[in-house]
């Protein structure tokens, strides 16, 4: 699959990026074809980590094929088992306890703090600026001991079951979330101060990587990529799940449509991560958490199709079941592998340099796309 | 738009649509010549413009393939699931990449394992697995001893 470098008649030259390149986020590999240091093409190479996740679910029982989830966008685990788990409970019409649903919610935004924390830091190291990768991770790793110490993982979490979650929450879960909120908030101007204010970091986002609103529909992008180009599109808002539709937040949207927007919503996003946070933390209900549920859960000969909202984007989960021990067909709507497909689109023009700026603010998380 | 005036909308696009009762969406099942036309008459029609495609995949019924589109309209907010029944033995389809960017590396991935073929997709090659890989896998009687291990 490697390409020689090699140059073609009309002059260009037709170089790899990856599998092994540190900005590519994991083992993604990107044949571009450059007309000095303008880009004309790129096209990426899949499969590098590929496991047929969807073949396997095939063999495995609804309660287990969930955790093979936690393997595909490692950064949204819980989130990728909040929507297998929502599927479940969809088919079998099970009715989740109101503390498991705000025990879901806030680790879910918990995840899509940590995971934009890691984003942010990435994108200023890929940009150039190594510091904030250490403020970011110094934050990040305090939401990881909170996990570790409620679900027993730091990355891979499994935490979320057909019902409810595997576990009730540690005793100080709340102490430790409220001192991370505390403590955070004080950081974020940091961010800012560090990063969104400084000229090089903007002159390195603005106008670089542009889709308009149209494009980034047609190329079915979601989550932050789609609404920095202005596209309304946030599964929380639009269909809410759990207890979503009873949370006061706004929906990030930017309409310049480049990697400066896409800066922009992610990080209002954690802005909105955080206020939704402060309104469960005091307000977990008592009671059970999880559902009573049969030992053995069949699904209803059908077709059920869940939608969340992770990090990145909108998670699809579409299973066919007919009514046996496991799904007869599982596809994972990926949100990365569509965002991917728009990056052709949007590096077309640019500088080779401003390639990495547009990776960087497209997230990509690599076993995503893959799966 | 309801379901039972989206129904009507494509019934009167194509009569010889048959549709399906259950599931939460409106599922339409249409024979795989008429797809194309059906599908760049919702993309097109301004009541309908389904101009958001967030899924395509294939499901392997052992007697035949059925490739499964889902598609939305995000200035109406209405959804619907198209499907389009393949022979097994030489499965072959009209492109959509032109009408939906992001088909055009979904259909890949159809073709890449289920092994249909894309009529005028502009570059139909293996996308995840390598060029010299052979048969289908998501296909319910592929066999691979090495690389599969049965549970």
């Amino acid at each position: 699959m490697l390409q020689e470098v090699a140059k073609t008649d009309t002059g260009d030259l037709v170089i790899n990026v990856g599998p092994q390149h540190p900005s590519t986020h994991g083992v993604l590999h990107l044949v571009i074809t450059l007309n000095g240091e303008t880009i004309k093409k790129v096209e990426p190479h899949l499969g590098y980590i590929h496991r047929s996740i969807e073949k396997m679910c095939e063999s495995l029982s609804y309660r287990q094929f969930i955790y093979s989830t936690s393997r595909m966008d490692y950064l949204s685990a819980h989130i990728n088992n909040h929507g297998c788990a929502l599927a479940v409970e969809k088919g079998l019409q099970i009715e989740v306890p109101q503390r498991a649903q705000v025990i879901r919610v806030l680790m879910d935004e918990l995840t899509r703090l940590a995971s934009h924390q890691l984003w942010w830091g990435a994108l200023a190291m890929d940009v150039g600026a190594i510091t904030p990768f250490f403020h970011a991770f110094r934050e990040r790793e305090l939401i990881n001991d909170i996990m570790e110490e409620t679900c027993g993982a730091r990355l891979t979490m499994n935490y979320m079951v057909p019902g409810g979650v595997m576990f009730d929450l540690h005793p100080d879960f709340q102490k430790k979330v409220k001192d991370f909120l505390t403590l955070f908030k004080s950081k974020l101007p940091e961010y800012d101060e560090l990063v969104t204010g400084n000229i090089i970091f903007q002159n390195r986002m603005k106008n670089v990587g542009y889709i308009s609103k149209e494009d980034a529909i047609s190329y079915g992008c979601s989550g932050p990529t789609a609404r920095a180009s202005g596209v309304s599109c946030d599964i929380r808002k639009k269909y809410p799940y759990d207890i979503y539709a009873q949370l006061q937040f706004s929906e990030a949207i930017e309409t310049a449509g480049d990697c400066w927007g896409r800066y922009l919503v992610r990080m209002e996003e954690m802005r909105q991560s955080i206020s939704i946070i402060e309104q469960l933390i005091d307000n977990i209900p008592e009671g059970d958490f999880v559902a009573k549920t049969k030992a053995v859960l069949k699904l209803p000969k059908g077709e059920f199709f869940t939608r969340v909202e992770t990090a990145r984007g909108e998670l699809g989960i579409y299973i066919v079941s007919e009514g046996g021990l496991t799904p007869y067909r599982i596809k994972f709507r990926s949100p990365g592998f569509s965002n991917l497909s728009a990056l052709d689109h949007m590096a077309k023009g640019q500088k080779i340099g401003d390639l990495v700026a547009i990776m960087g603010t497209l997230d990509l998380v690599i076993p995503d796309i893959d799966r | 738009m309801t379901r039972e005036e989206l129904q009507a909308a494509i019934t009167n696009l194509e009569p010889q649509v048959t549709f399906e009762e259950a599931g939460e969406f409106l599922n339409a099942v249409v024979p795989s010549e008429l797809c194309r036309d059906l599908m760049q008459a919702l993309h097109n029609m301004p009541d309908l413009s389904m101009d958001y495609m967030f899924c395509l995949t294939c499901v392997d019924w052992k007697t035949h393939l059925t490739m499964v589109y889902h598609l939305e309209s995000t200035a109406h907010g209405h959804q619907v699931v198209i499907k389009s029944q393949l022979n097994r033995e030489n499965p072959e389809i009209e492109t959509l990449s032109d009408i939906w960017r992001t088909a055009e590396l979904l259909e890949r991935e159809v073709f890449d394992l289920f092994g249909v073929r894309f009529i005028h997709h502009p570059d139909l090659r293996r996308l995840l697995l390598t060029d010299e890989w052979e048969g289908w896998p998501m296909r319910k009687d592929y066999e691979d001893p090495i690389n599969m291990i049965k549970l």
